[in-house]
């Protein structure tokens, strides 16, 4: 800490007027990498302590280390199959997880390490969560006053009236309950609820199944704005065509874990800029490319493979893969966890 | 609701309401037409010796007991739905003034109880709720099962036995003291002999309330909406009052309304104990003595009185729940 601290002083120092300026200028911005990472993620584990036989104890590790960061303005898909723990993430970056669940590894949030402490106080200030469903609202509460109860300084009544505004709310939707509200208004506000707050990262966990595609546009565009006003955006989703519209970088999820972290510009032809044999086979196995499925399950958090999670299913597999979980190591501008990745 | 909707509703429940009560009068009154009790000998009593054969036998007539059961409940059915249910064998007097006086004095009992209880209860099982797991938990959890198994009269003959009778705060028995005019009762008096039959009876009440408020309050903190409140940094008690209480207090009500037939079940029980004249008293006295009309009379007006708390729960939910009130008037 004392070493780091210096140095991180200077970094702050630099980045400032840049920050400034991206919040002005509204729109993308390009050398993200320059800037301090609004979240930073390493070695996350997650495990939950199941019991099986009587009081016998198991730890089921659904998370295994995952490394991620996001920077202010950016979008980072993350996209895996249902399963692979991408929800979960979502939860250890808020500190909501249940009680039986274990966290290890490092979470930074802006250049501080996120403690359950401060996650206790940036929740809903500074970090915000827009969850999957209409479920995620008191049924019995008026959508209007729900979004208000996420305005954190200012006129709640002015800001929730405003955003709703901007998303095409009719005024008179917010005294409806939720059941009241089509799939699309739902979404909106629940992406609502995010703004007011003012948050600096904001995570949406899967904002667009069920939805028809005008509304999907109209989800994304709602991301994509906020990016560009300076927040950094983590959007979870098993649909990688919706990530690609809006997303900067993806990260590929697998059995609990980034496997490939690209930027969205690799995906592209027969997937030739991609690092990992997974991502290139969910790649190829889209409709319009050459609609190819691969064999074989994802791996149960309780039967994961020793070595490379992926190597059972792996079209490149050597003796080596079963050896040990490969490092994630960087590769072209992007991560990968593959030994043979080049 | 529409009007429609609260036309079908209100026809709905009094066809149900009229097949209840028919059914129900049938019933009881075939169960004490088989009951070994000999109403005229009930009637007369210890005098039993010194009364002929022709004299019980003119009792029997003048009460209609020489006609067949069927022709007996056909009498009274006729009789109640012109308004009449008959006069009281015991009180000689009619069956719906003993109801009103006697339910009156109930009433102040059950009503007492029943919100006591249900304050009482609902903040129990809150606390429970909120701190699952932990040792408040357990330790009502543990103290609202133990009331759950408890007899009524046995906890009504244990106050009595340290409340009345070693500590002597409170009158042993009756509603009024003895030997005391009516008109020299005051307030304060009825209110003392008030005090351990209401006791009684709110202490059972807790326990359903309180196992039900727990059981659902930690339903809803382990809701998808409780989980999104705590992401936007809701906790507490700003969760539970936005959150919590908004989705509990619904349920509790609605079960404290379904619930006044325990609390007649309590309080027939309460009263017996503690000598108090309500109607529970009042009904073991017409059971014991056979007097079937003031017995089938109190059967009806109890039947009335659990049906209209559960109308009132399911009407609550129709008006108070969005769901039910607008469901139909979403966009």
């Amino acid at each position: 800490m004392s070493l780091a601290a210096p140095l991180k002083k200077e970094k702050k120092k630099l980045i400032k007027p840049k920050q400034i300026e991206v919040q002005k200028i509204m729109k993308p911005v390009k050398d993200i990498k320059k800037l301090q990472a609004t979240i930073e993620v390493q070695d996350l584990s997650v495990s939950f302590i199941q019991y099986t036989k009587g009081l016998q104890q198991k730890d089921l590790k659904v998370i295994s280390s995952l490394n991620i960061d996001i920077h202010p303005g950016e979008i980072l898909a993350v996209v895996g199959s249902s399963g692979s723990g991408k929800s979960l993430l979502a939860h250890a970056i808020l500190g909501i997880l249940p009680s039986n669940a274990t966290v290890t590894g490092k979470i930074t949030y802006k250049g501080e390490p996120l403690t359950s402490k401060r996650q206790e106080k940036l929740r809903g200030k500074e970090i915000a969560l827009v969850p999957q469903s209409v479920n995620y609202l008191d049924p019995l509460m008026r959508v209007g006053k729900q979004v208000r109860t996420a305005v954190k300084d200012g006129d709640p009544i002015k800001a929730q009236r405003e955003v709703f505004s901007r998303y095409y709310l009719k005024p008179e939707v917010e005294n409806l309950f939720p059941f009241q509200l089509s799939g699309g208004m739902a979404r909106r506000v629940l992406v609502s609820t995010a703004v007011v707050s003012g948050a600096q990262l904001i995570i949406a966990d899967e904002p667009t199944p069920g939805l028809d595609t005008a509304s999907v546009k109209e989800a994304l565009k709602c991301f994509r704005e906020l990016a560009d006003h300076g927040a950094a955006v983590m959007l979870i989703s098993h649909d990688i065509e919706t990530a690609l519209k809006i997303a900067d970088r993806i990260a590929v999820f697998y059995a609990g874990t980034t496997v490939e972290v690209a930027p969205v510009e690799d995906f592209k032809g027969k997937g030739e800029g991609l690092r990992h044999p997974y991502s290139k086979a969910l790649w190829g196995a889209l409709p319009q490319n050459d609609f190819m499925p691969i064999a074989g399950f994802q791996p149960l958090p309780s039967a994961l493979p020793p070595g490379c999670l992926f190597e059972p299913r792996c079209s490149m597999v050597t003796p080596d893969c079963s050896k040990a979980q490969p490092e994630a190591r960087t590769l072209r501008n992007g991560m990968v966890r593959c030994i043979h990745a080049t | 609701m529409h009007s429609s909707n609260l036309l079908i509703f209100a026809m709905k429940k009094s066809l149900r309401l009229a097949t209840l009560l028919i059914a129900i009068s049938f019933l009881s009154f075939t169960l004490i037409s088989y009951s070994p009790i000999d109403p005229v000998q009930a009637y007369v009593g210890a005098d039993m010796m010194r009364v002929g054969p022709e004299q019980r036998d003119k009792i029997a007539e003048y009460w209609g007991l020489d006609k067949s059961p069927l022709q007996q409940f056909t009498h009274w059915g006729t009789a109640v739905i012109s308004g009449d249910l008959g006069t009281s064998m015991i009180f000689r007097r009619p069956v719906i003034d003993v109801i009103k006086e006697k339910f009156l004095a109930s009433l102040a009992l059950m009503m007492i109880a029943w919100i006591l209880s249900g304050i009482l209860g609902f903040t129990l099982g809150v606390i429970a709720g909120m701190k699952e797991g932990t040792w408040v938990d357990r330790a009502i959890k543990w103290y609202c099962l133990t009331l759950a198994s408890t007899p009524t009269f046995w906890l009504g003959l244990l106050l009595l036995i340290i409340f009345a009778m070693g500590l002597g705060w409170f009158p042993i028995g009756l509603g009024v003291p003895a030997g005391v005019l009516a008109e020299h009762v005051t307030m304060g008096d009825r209110i003392q002999h008030l005090v351990l039959p209401a006791l009684t009876l709110s202490i059972l009440g807790v326990a359903n309330v309180a196992l039900h408020t727990r059981q659902k309050l930690i339903e809803v903190l382990s809701s998808e909406y409780v989980l999104f409140a705590r992401a936007r940094g809701e906790k507490g008690f700003v969760l539970f009052w936005r959150h919590g209480f908004r989705n509990i207090a619904l349920p509790a009500v609605t079960l404290q309304f379904s619930a006044f037939s325990e609390l007649f079940g309590g309080a027939v029980l309460a009263e017996q104990v503690f000598s108090y004249p309500g109607l529970g008293q009042t009904t073991v006295q017409a059971g014991l003595r056979g007097d079937v009309p003031l017995l089938l009379g109190i059967v009806i007006f109890s039947a009335l009185f659990v049906f209209t708390g559960n109308l009132i729960a399911d009407l609550i939910y129709q008006i108070v729940d969005p769901r039910i009130r607008e469901g139909e008037s979403s966009l």
